[in-house]
């Protein structure tokens, strides 16, 4: 009788990369229900209709390459990738734009470089900055947040904006705001509230000033906030979970605070506050979920903590002194670019080696 | 004494794992004494040190602690039989290894008896010195019974100021529960051995200070050992560890204790440290006590698939399926035999592998507790790896660059510093073999590292040889400038004295004295030409005309053409000098002679008038030779 042969360990926690991923996109869900509950249906229909596209695109990819196309679909990589670009548009942006933005991500960004775990940049984002420059004016029309007074527009108002640009009655995104917001919000242009308090500062507004806008309540931008709560809770589930470590989202989220109060000391009338820098923009969602993305991050807990406070630090200059608004997408790919040089000097210092290196 | 409960600073070592401990299938029963084997295999090597020559005879009857072999050299231990019985023939037997590598072993046909020899202890120890004892230790072969089985004489000897000692029996591996039955069944017989350590290890009259080290998921070995400590032992301390694998690792244990990291490639004796398994320390006091050798360890039983699992008193020897047999093994489909634990062990394919000094554990799962590994898929750079790692290593690049045979990157990442506790892979979310890897990497770095020492020998072996054979050439070429010289020096002598010579005008002999030499010789050479046409000569390289073996062979050559050519008319022997073949080639070289001859008086005659037959030179002979 002969016994069967394995390698050591035979023991296997049991998690796999389907199961983080998994972990991830359940951890996403307090935030998209509270962006469903602020911004309309509009995310649905992002979502469905990204996952569709990058899971046909994720086989389509493996057939091509002849590898096998059933595990690179259940590993849901693609689904997180999809799902992050997907809550990251305006929820009543063009069907189209969605499409190419996640056809980019899987087949650009990721598969160019050598499928799951190759990527240099974290494909949603990457899949972001390319939608934001080539089609600017649709990647900044925000809905206004639900507001008392406001009614966002009905499920299939949403959806026929959402496939044709048009509501039923005929109205464009544009002009149906317009009528929507014929009452009490009619001076707000601005699609978000970082975009708002961008412009109003410029035009020489104090930034006290800007915040009595009715888009600001409590701590920060109305809705926004909540949304901001909602990826927050959902990012300590990750960390509760062990599918991230603390390193990324504290640095990220404590360099942002540090710009935030120096700028509150020297500048208070000009430069906002800590509160409205994490709370009204994409914040939280690039801390717990766009920068702690492996495969794009440094690896050492060094290496990590360096990077996202990179991100921090490029996400608060370019929001102040840059030309967007919103700037995680731009600041994440900067960061992955510098991800091998961080990775080179801050290896661990191995058992029995001593003195730092 | 300090209890367990006394605060003392404990460390941590960077990452470890919790895998499922599932100690408790085989910890509830007591250590059984099993039904003996029909036969045991005991390997006649013993983990280090050479096999020591047998010293029992094939068909003799041997008892029980009865030595089989003596002491090998370089630390190799003895083997005892650890039942009475017939010695059987030594057989190429599967060893217990991951490769499975056949290795001679002694059958031995246990009679049932169990008969002993007289089990002499040592009457009082502590007035030995440490190097009886350890000698005595030698000759039971106690080896360590935790990890490696380094014999544990040789680990006593080279440990020099031990302030520290360390009984591990932290057990930290899951299902096994060897030591931890152990600890709770034998606390004093463990306690009087770490004494015993004590006493050897003391210096200048000083002990060192003892720790036993326990995982605190083992609270009744921790009370048998409290028990058993009692007030009598303040040198002995008994410290509960946090259960976190592997904090058993000789490592990462004296970094929990100590704060202290054991130096790349250096020994805890580097920081006046010794560690012994608890297993080793109870082994120690029945040798010095009792004077039993190892011939049985504590075996743990474990698994779904066993049906009886427990702990077992198992003579080393054993073949496994005796142990499948006892624990009443139901194998399903794909059954695997793991020797050890299931983050660090092997599996074996051949149950008739023997227990050696060194086996703590047959785990036989089945696959719901421990399934199979799933397929590999690409790593998606978590880090999860580097998170548990004890060495802090950086798992995930080690694994790329192990895929990439990058070895000088391997180095500078320090593959060597893994220790294969198999924490990385288990975490993988990609279920990514990492240490089969880092075994695999590690291989061929060993493999390359030998290639290039036998590249790098070849490579002066080959250096040396030019070297001679420049110098060989150098002395050839010196040779024939100083025999130039000597052949210039004698025509210059032999054309004075031919000026010297009366009949030659005293005008013509300063005219030509000078254009003597070059005459000669383009004479000689014209001659050797003839010579060599007439010989059938193969060579006409010149520096194998001037080396007397060529000159010798090329002779012999010409001799023996000649002898076969003309075997009537042979009337000179061979017997003159071999380095004139002329006169061996009668006729031919005669008739070649007498050419070279009359060519070379044409050519010489109007100057050399004194030349005669006798100075025309030898055509394939040294030409120095007058």
């Amino acid at each position: 009788m002969s016994f069967y042969i394995a390698s050591s360990p035979h023991s296997h926690f049991n998690r796999t990369t389907q199961n983080i991923m998994q972990l991830v996109l359940f951890a996403m869900v307090p935030g998209v229900i509270a962006q469903l509950y602020f911004f309309g249906w509009g995310v649905l229909f992002q979502l469905t209709l990204a996952i569709s596209v990058a899971l046909l695109a994720e086989a389509a990819v493996m057939l091509l390459r002849d590898r096998p196309i059933k595990p690179a679909l259940n590993d849901y990589s693609a689904v997180v990738t999809a799902a992050l670009l997907a809550v990251s548009i305006p929820p009543l942006a063009p069907w189209w734009l969605i499409v190419v933005g996640t056809l980019f991500a899987i087949l650009v960004v990721k598969h160019v470089f050598g499928g799951i775990g190759q990527n240099i940049f974290n494909p949603a984002m990457a899949a972001y900055v390319m939608l934001l420059i080539s089609f600017p004016v649709q990647m900044t029309s925000w809905m206004p947040p639900a507001l008392p007074g406001y009614t966002a527009p009905n499920f299939i108002d949403s959806l026929w904006l959402f496939l044709t640009t048009f509501t039923t009655d005929g109205y464009s995104l544009e002009q149906a705001r317009l009528v929507e917001l014929s009452g009490s919000l009619d001076a707000m242009v601005m699609a978000t509230p970082l975009d708002y308090i961008k412009t109003e500062l410029g035009q020489g507004y104090t930034l006290q000033e800007t915040l009595q806008s009715d888009l600001f309540s409590i701590f920060a931008g109305a809705g926004w906030q909540w949304v901001n709560f909602a990826y927050l809770a959902g990012g300590l589930i990750l960390l509760q979970q062990r599918v991230i470590t603390w390193h990324i989202p504290t640095a990220l989220l404590g360099t942002i605070g540090l710009g935030a109060i120096i700028g509150t000391i020297v500048a208070p009338d000009t430069l906002p506050g800590f509160n409205i820098h994490v709370l009204s923009g994409g914040a939280m969602l690039a801390a717990f979920f766009i920068a702690t993305d492996p495969v794009s991050a440094a690896t050492s807990n060094k290496g990590k903590i360096i990077y996202a406070a990179l991100i921090g630090a490029l996400i608060y200059i370019i929001r102040t002194w840059g030309g967007y608004p919103d700037a995680v997408a731009f600041a994440v790919l900067l960061a992955n670019l510098c991800v091998p040089v961080i990775d080179q000097y801050t290896r661990p210092r191995v058992y029995g080696h001593g003195g730092a290196r | 004494m300090s209890k367990d409960n006394s605060p003392v600073k404990l460390w941590r070592f960077h990452g470890g794992v919790q895998p499922p401990e599932r100690k408790a299938l085989a910890n509830t029963t007591p250590i059984r004494t099993l039904p003996l084997p029909k036969v045991l295999y005991i390997p006649l090597r013993q983990h280090i040190g050479m096999s020591g020559s047998l010293c029992v005879q094939q068909g003799e009857r041997v008892l029980r602690g009865q030595a089989l072999t003596e002491p090998g050299v370089y630390g190799g231990l003895p083997i005892h039989a650890p039942t009475s019985g017939l010695v059987g023939e030594v057989v190429e037997h599967p060893s217990n290894h991951p490769s499975q590598i056949p290795e001679p072993a002694l059958t031995l046909i246990p009679d049932g008896e169990h008969q002993a020899i007289e089990f002499q202890g040592l009457a009082n120890p502590t007035a030995l010195s440490s190097l009886e004892l350890i000698q005595h230790l030698h000759h039971a072969g106690i080896a360590g019974l935790g990890g490696a089985g380094f014999p544990t004489a040789q680990k006593l000897t080279l440990a020099r100021t031990i302030e520290l000692l360390i009984i591990n029996g932290v057990e930290c591996e899951p299902y096994i529960v060897s030591d931890d039955r152990l600890m709770r069944e034998h606390a004093a017989t463990i306690i009087r051995g770490v004494v015993l350590l004590q006493h050897i290890l003391q210096h200048q009259q000083q002990a060192p200070e003892a720790v036993i080290a326990v995982e605190d998921n083992k609270p009744e070995a921790v009370a048998a050992l409290t028990a058993a400590l009692g007030n009598e032992h303040p040198n002995i301390r008994l410290q509960v560890i946090p259960t976190l694998y592997p904090s058993g690792g000789e490592k990462q244990l004296i970094q929990v204790l100590t704060g202290k990291q054991v130096p790349a490639r250096g020994y805890p004796a580097d920081l006046g440290i010794l560690m012994q398994n608890v297993g080793t320390a109870f082994a120690i006091a029945t040798a010095i006590d009792q004077g039993q050798p190892l011939m049985e360890r504590v075996v743990t039983l474990t698994g779904e698939a066993f049906q009886q699992p427990g702990t077992a008193w198992v003579l080393l020897g054993t073949p496994i399926q005796h142990l499948l047999e006892c624990g009443a093994l139901e194998p399903s489909a794909q059954q695997r035999i793991i020797v050890g634990g299931p983050m660090m062990g092997y599996t074996v394919a051949d149950p008739r592998t023997p227990i050696i000094k060194t086996t703590n554990c047959i785990l036989a799962p089945n696959t719901v507790e421990l399934p199979a590994a799933g397929a590999e898929s690409p790593c998606i750079r978590c880090g999860m790896c580097e998170q548990v790692c004890p060495a802090s290593l950086l798992p995930q690049q080690l694994l790329w660059l192990a895929k990439a045979k990058d070895h000088p990157g391997l180095a500078k990442h320090n593959l060597a510093d893994c220790i294969e506790c198999g924490a990385c892979a288990y975490v993988c979310p990609s279920e990514i073999p990492l240490v089969h890897y880092y075994r695999k990497a590690k291989a061929e770095v060993r493999e390359e590292k030998i290639e290039q020492q036998q590249s790098e020998i070849a490579r002066l072996r080959f250096e040396a040889r030019q070297e001679r054979l420049e110098r060989e050439k150098q002395e050839r070429l010196e040779r024939h400038k100083q025999a130039a010289k000597a052949r210039e020096k004698a025509l210059a002598e032999r054309a004075k004295q031919a000026a010297a010579t009366p009949d030659s005008t005293p005008t013509a002999a300063t005219g030509k004295t000078s254009a003597d030499p070059i005459q000669a010789a383009i004479a000689r050479a014209k001659a050797k030409r003839a010579a060599q046409q007439a010989q059938a000569e193969p060579s006409t390289n010149e520096a194998a005309e001037l080396d007397p073996q060529k000159a010798r062979v090329a002779a012999a050559i010409a001799r023996a053409k000649a002898k076969r050519a003309e075997q009537q008319q042979q009337a000179e022997p061979s017997n003159a000098s071999a380095a004139e073949p002329v006169e061996l080639d009668p006729q031919k070289a005669r008739v070649a002679a007498a050419v070279a001859r009359a060519k070379a008086k044409r050519a010489a005659m109007a100057a050399e008038s004194a030349t005669t037959d006798d100075n025309n030179p030898k055509p394939a002979g040294d030409p120095n030779k007058p």
